[in-house]
């Protein structure tokens, strides 16, 4: 079956922008994240995606690891790392949450750690430069090929930007699954992959899984030559 | 000829389609940098190789160079330091000098284009006579972060009548009111410095320096003087010395502070007294000699206390090799700690994680293979390149 209309890959690029602004404690973190664009929220709690995991430390936010490594506050650390951004139809939700939780962690606290050398919380933000790959696919398993061979940044920008970023809740694999070829069950699977605390590559790997087990179940039905007989 | 095509190899899948794509959307667009030189110093040496993949990729890319006397390059240089923070003096005649040549070159060259990147503060007051149209953007590789105060008072004048910033690190940032953007500086896989190097050819370019590989080599590579610490990483070789038969290899050129000479002279002292501390003085353009010397060591470091953003550190990683490095500069944006290797602030520090390395060989690997990985991902030409072009397109509209 062929959809129409193709699904066309977008990469893109991230560009970063310093807002100007960094917190050196916990009350000037919480006073920063009420006031900072929403990107910039995003961008520290999903940018890690787009750098190395590694680089970013021990937990995958910014504002996990700085409270944890630099303020030396392990417990707000903790707090903060477990909030899943995929959690949140929007970024300002997202926002709502992380300010919950360093509120309620300073209500508790009667004196914030003191810490002299740690680095400041410096606020990014970042602007997304949308780049059209080319490559487009109008099949199951033409959509299949496509996704192996794409840039990871076409990964990033159909499944963490459009679901937490772009107010494109499914993502856009299982929106066009959904919309285009009728595949409500391969989107209901392709929605459940768990993108947070994964990397780029296990995301297009498990998504591949899923759209192999589709393809090994039906081949004909999806556009793959069947194998030829051994 | 260097080949756009030649970093499918090394940089991550996928890059190079990406930066097709990203040149046919910002095709027709002219690109402009100006600096003081295209000689000397690593942004000197990034931007010739960025120019010349830029031209590969059919880009309508330009690069000018300001004149001007032996005064104004004191000058700059002094305007430079005191923005670094460090305390110099300059009189009112200098500075309108500065501005005066500034103004000079302005006249002589073509500076019409959709994205001017003027780099550093050398030119940066160009911007006074800027054209109408293009957006102009002052790229700092400074760490501005405590600058001097007084020629900070003077040089933002004109930093702010840029229309952007560009600066490596959000931590070098200072107080200006015009949107800063940040693109940390990088590594070109397939130069000189950084291009694999066969077994005979390290052991060939070692004898000629002098280097034998009859022991696990220690490394830090950079400026000899007191902001690198160079006596701290005698101090702390010293400490590992007792237990592991080990050779120390300072290896660089003299620093701009006038103490560079002593501390030469104490190195000279210690590498004396001990044939495995080899000081070794290369000249600016030794790619080839630091490429094998880092090769050939078992860990680099960079103990420094104070550093711009020390991209030596990426090329060191590059190589499979774990970085010791002091928790200043850009340091911390490149060594994961205790990951790729250790971030410390002694002497006494860096001889534990050496000795902690030197005991455990095979961390010395994991570490090395990781930090390889994280320099593909953040520091290659081909990431530097796709940020330069994600601004143009940012910042520029389509041309009609």
């Amino acid at each position: 079956m062929a959809a129409s209309p193709p699904f066309r890959f977008v990469g893109c690029i991230e560009l970063l922008e310093n807002l100007g602004v960094k917190a050196q404690d916990e009350r000037e973190l919480l006073e920063f994240l009420r006031r900072v664009p929403a990107g910039s929220v995003f961008y520290h709690t999903c940018g890690y995606f787009l750098r190395h995991r590694i680089f970013v430390g021990p937990y995958a936010n910014d504002f996990a690891t700085w409270t944890a490594v630099h303020r030396g506050d392990r417990v707000l650390g903790e707090r903060l790392a477990v909030v899943d951004p995929f959690d949140f139809a929007d970024p300002e939700q997202l926002r709502e949450e992380l300010i919950s939780i360093v509120s309620d962690h300073l209500g508790h606290l009667r004196v914030p750690p003191r810490v002299d050398d740690g680095e400041p919380f410096h606020f990014v933000q970042s602007h997304v430069v949308e780049i059209p790959t080319g490559l487009e696919a109008r099949t199951l398993a033409e959509f299949r090929d496509r996704l192996a061979e794409v840039e990871a940044s076409a990964i990033y920008y159909h499944t963490v930007l459009a679901r937490t970023r772009l107010g494109r809740g499914a993502g856009d694999f299982a929106g066009w699954l959904r919309g285009s070829l009728g595949r409500d069950d391969l989107a209901a699977a392709v929605e459940r992959t768990d993108p947070y605390l994964s990397s780029l590559e296990r995301v297009r790997s498990r998504l591949l899984d899923v759209l192999d087990a589709a393809l090994d179940a039906g081949p004909a039905a999806e556009g793959r030559e069947p194998a030829a007989p051994a | 000829m260097i080949k756009i095509d030649d970093y499918r190899e090394v940089a991550p899948r996928g890059t190079v389609d990406l930066l097709l794509r990203l040149a046919d959307r910002v095709r027709g667009r002219r690109f402009l940098h100006i600096s003081a030189t295209r000689f000397g110093g690593g942004a000197a040496e990034a931007l010739q190789r960025l120019m010349l993949l830029m031209s590969e990729l059919g880009l309508d890319a330009g690069w000018e160079i300001i004149g001007g006397d032996t005064e104004f390059y004191a000058t700059a240089k002094a305007i430079t330091a005191a923005l670094q923070g460090e305390e110099r003096v300059l009189t009112e005649e200098m500075l309108e000098h500065y501005l005066e040549r500034n103004r000079a070159s302005g006249g002589k060259l073509p500076l019409e284009a959709d994205l001017v990147l003027v780099h550093d503060p050398a030119p940066a007051s160009l911007v006074a006579d800027r054209p109408a149209g293009g957006t102009w953007v002052w790229r700092c590789h400074l760490d501005l972060s405590a600058p001097e105060r007084r020629i900070w008072n003077f040089f933002r004048r004109y930093a702010a009548r840029y229309d952007a910033a560009v600066f490596s690190r959000p931590g070098f940032v200072p107080h200006l009111p015009i949107p800063q953007f940040i693109v940390h500086p990088s590594i070109d896989p397939l130069s000189d410095k950084n291009r694999e190097l066969s077994r005979r050819e390290i052991r060939t370019i070692l004898e000629g320096v002098g280097v034998p590989l009859d022991k696990p080599v220690l490394l830090q590579v950079g400026a000899v003087d007191r902001s690198r610490d160079p006596i701290g990483v005698v101090n702390a070789y010293r400490i590992v010395k007792k237990h592991h038969d080990v050779r120390l290899v300072l290896a660089g050129g003299g620093g701009d502070g006038p103490e560079s000479g002593e501390v030469f002279a104490e190195l000279r002292e210690a590498a004396a007294r001990d044939p495995d501390i080899v000081a070794l003085e290369l000249p600016p353009d030794a790619q080839l000699q630091i490429n094998a010397l880092q090769r050939a060591a078992t860990i680099v470091l960079q103990k420094s206390v104070r550093d711009g953003f020390a991209i030596g550190v990426a090329e060191a990683m590059w190589k499979g090799k774990p970085v010791i490095g002091g928790a200043v500069g850009g340091l911390p944006a490149q060594i994961a700690d205790g990951v790729t290797g250790y971030i410390v602030r002694s002497a006494e520090g860096a001889a534990f994680w050496l000795r902690h390395l030197l005991n455990n060989p095979e961390l010395i690997a994991r570490m090395g293979g990781v930090g390889r990985e994280h320099v593909r991902r953040n520091f290659l030409i081909t990431r530097h390149l796709s940020d330069y072009l994600a601004l143009l397109a940012h910042l520029t509209a389509t041309p009609a």
